[in-house]
């Protein structure tokens, strides 16, 4: 009688367990990822103790990608969906890029790297994109397995985003302007987290309906402080 | 999936949106002709350095053959917050190397964070002018001219290139196209130091050499306040690419010809 067997039996459901709790714990530690939208656009305030490397960032004209987790693998879903915008923009029509056509891309790239993989990725992404006028703002939340959901208003990824959506939820009414949305999304970090998060710490990105065709820009430390003043 | 192939490796994640379609999309990268066809020309172009900058400007015709194929044309385009390419020869093949040029400035932006430096961008033209080399062969000469502000040198800058990409910086101002010869020379008597000429100056002086241009060439509309077509100009300077607006363009246009009409009235000379 063999004392131990080299043949592992696991259950396809303990594996996508232990995949799926990898995965949440590792984005668990994280630091958290708002969106507001507010009356021109979508803010997105990232909590980042880095200057150089952004969480944040630009897709294409009017869409913007948010990553938390682990960098490389956000990065490279990053520059897989600037990729494929780009791509499809160039075949077709800038018009032609649609902020949920990318969010599906993500989802069916997620769930194969999940179900397929050894290892899932750990991180958890949002697209944000705007429209013309008196269109409502698009956030889709996609987690690590793939998982979709489109958001209404704001949205929170990462560590502590229950709290987060739950302290937004409590708090957002009318759409604000972009100074009360800066307020309201740097309280609700303060409130889950480190409440002496000062704001050379928070990356802070909009989309502005406003701006001519790119409308993704960076707003730096002294618009965010001039928002809390 | 093709993304799935991307993400599991990474060495394929790199900055050039060519390289990209090379080897998923290769059907989408600018195509060789073979035989021959008359195709759309665009004509003139210029750009010249002035104090804070440089200003570009193209005439609106595209002829095939004999025919004026198109009157109001568009040969110069932003290409990202402080470049222009302006457009000479077979217009077809011209525009699809500057909507390619256009997503590989900005896709590279993305990716990497920043822009990529003023001569990286003028290099990368050159190359794919030097990609087009085998449909030149065939008569579809692409020939454009790059100009942007450096920002690192806190100048407006100049590049001219020959059908196989060659590339050189031009200090002062270039013309190319059909009637590229005559707007250079006109240029020429009109150019002072760069550091001499402001914003409107500029201006003037392109929409003069395109008027001159216009007289010699054929090919090459002037102003035409019939229809109300005028030069395409665009000034780059250290707030970034403005086009001027037709206005102004009127403006000056009327101005040239004005003075025109007045040295060439019946009686006044011989």
């Amino acid at each position: 009688m063999s004392m131990a067997s080299p043949f592992m039996y696991a259950s396809p459901e303990q594996v996508m367990k232990d995949r799926a709790d990898y995965a949440r714990r590792n984005i668990a530690r994280g630091k958290p990822i708002v969106a507001i939208e507010y009356t021109d656009g979508v803010l997105l305030l990232a909590e980042n103790p880095s200057a150089m490397l952004h969480k944040l960032s630009e897709i294409y004209d009017r869409i913007a990608f948010a990553g938390v987790g682990k960098y490389d693998e956000y990065e490279r879903l990053r520059i897989t969906g600037i990729r494929q915008a780009d791509l499809k923009g160039y075949a077709y029509s800038r018009e032609d890029v649609t902020p949920r056509s990318l969010a599906n891309l993500f989802s069916q790239v997620l769930g194969q790297i999940f179900t397929d993989s050894l290892k899932p990725f750990e991180v958890e992404i949002l697209i944000a994109g705007v429209g013309e006028d008196g269109d409502r703002a698009e956030l889709y939340h996609v987690t690590f397995d793939g998982f979709m959901t489109d958001e209404q208003g704001f949205a929170a990824l990462g560590g502590r985003a229950e709290e987060l959506k739950q302290f937004l939820g409590e708090r957002y009414e009318a759409t604000p302007d972009l100074n009360a949305a800066i307020a309201l999304g740097v309280e609700a970090l303060r409130s889950t987290g480190s409440d002496d998060l000062v704001v050379a710490q928070v990356e802070a990105a909009v989309l502005d309906r406003n701006l001519p065709r790119r409308k993704f820009r960076r707003l730096d430390s002294s618009d965010v402080e001039a928002a809390l003043a | 999936m093709r993304n799935r192939d991307d993400l599991s490796d990474a060495s394929r994640l790199a900055s050039s949106f060519t390289d990209f379609l090379k080897t998923e999309r290769p059907d989408l990268l600018p195509q060789i002709f073979s035989g021959t066809i008359e195709a759309m020309e665009a004509t003139t172009i210029l750009a010249l350095r002035y104090d804070n900058g440089v200003v570009m400007a193209g005439d609106r015709r595209a002829t095939e053959g004999f025919s004026i194929a198109h009157r109001e044309i568009e040969k110069v385009f932003q290409t990202d917050s402080f470049s222009a390419v302006a457009i000479a020869g077979a217009a077809g093949p011209a525009m699809e190397m500057v909507r390619l040029f256009q997503t590989e400035l900005e896709y590279y932006e993305k990716v990497e964070g920043e822009a990529l430096s003023l001569a990286g961008k003028a290099n990368h033209l050159g190359r794919l002018i030097r990609s087009n080399l085998p449909a030149a062969m065939q008569g579809f000469v692409v020939l454009p001219l790059f100009a942007g502000y450096d920002p690192r040198r806190s100048e407006g800058r100049i590049y001219r290139y020959d059908v196989t990409g060659g590339i050189s910086e031009e200090t002062d101002f270039h013309s190319v196209g059909s009637g590229g010869r005559d707007a250079k020379n006109s240029l020429k008597k009109l150019y002072v130091r760069a550091e001499d000429i402001d914003r409107n100056r500029a201006v003037e002086m392109a929409v003069e050499a395109l008027a001159d241009a216009a007289e010699e060439d054929a090919a090459t509309a002037g102003p035409d306040p019939v229809h109300g077509i005028y030069p395409t100009v665009f000034i780059i300077d250290a707030g970034g690419v403005t086009q001027a607006e037709t206005d102004e363009v009127e403006r000056v246009a009327t101005a040239v010809l004005d003075t025109r009409t007045q040295a060439s009235r019946p009686g006044r000379t011989r």
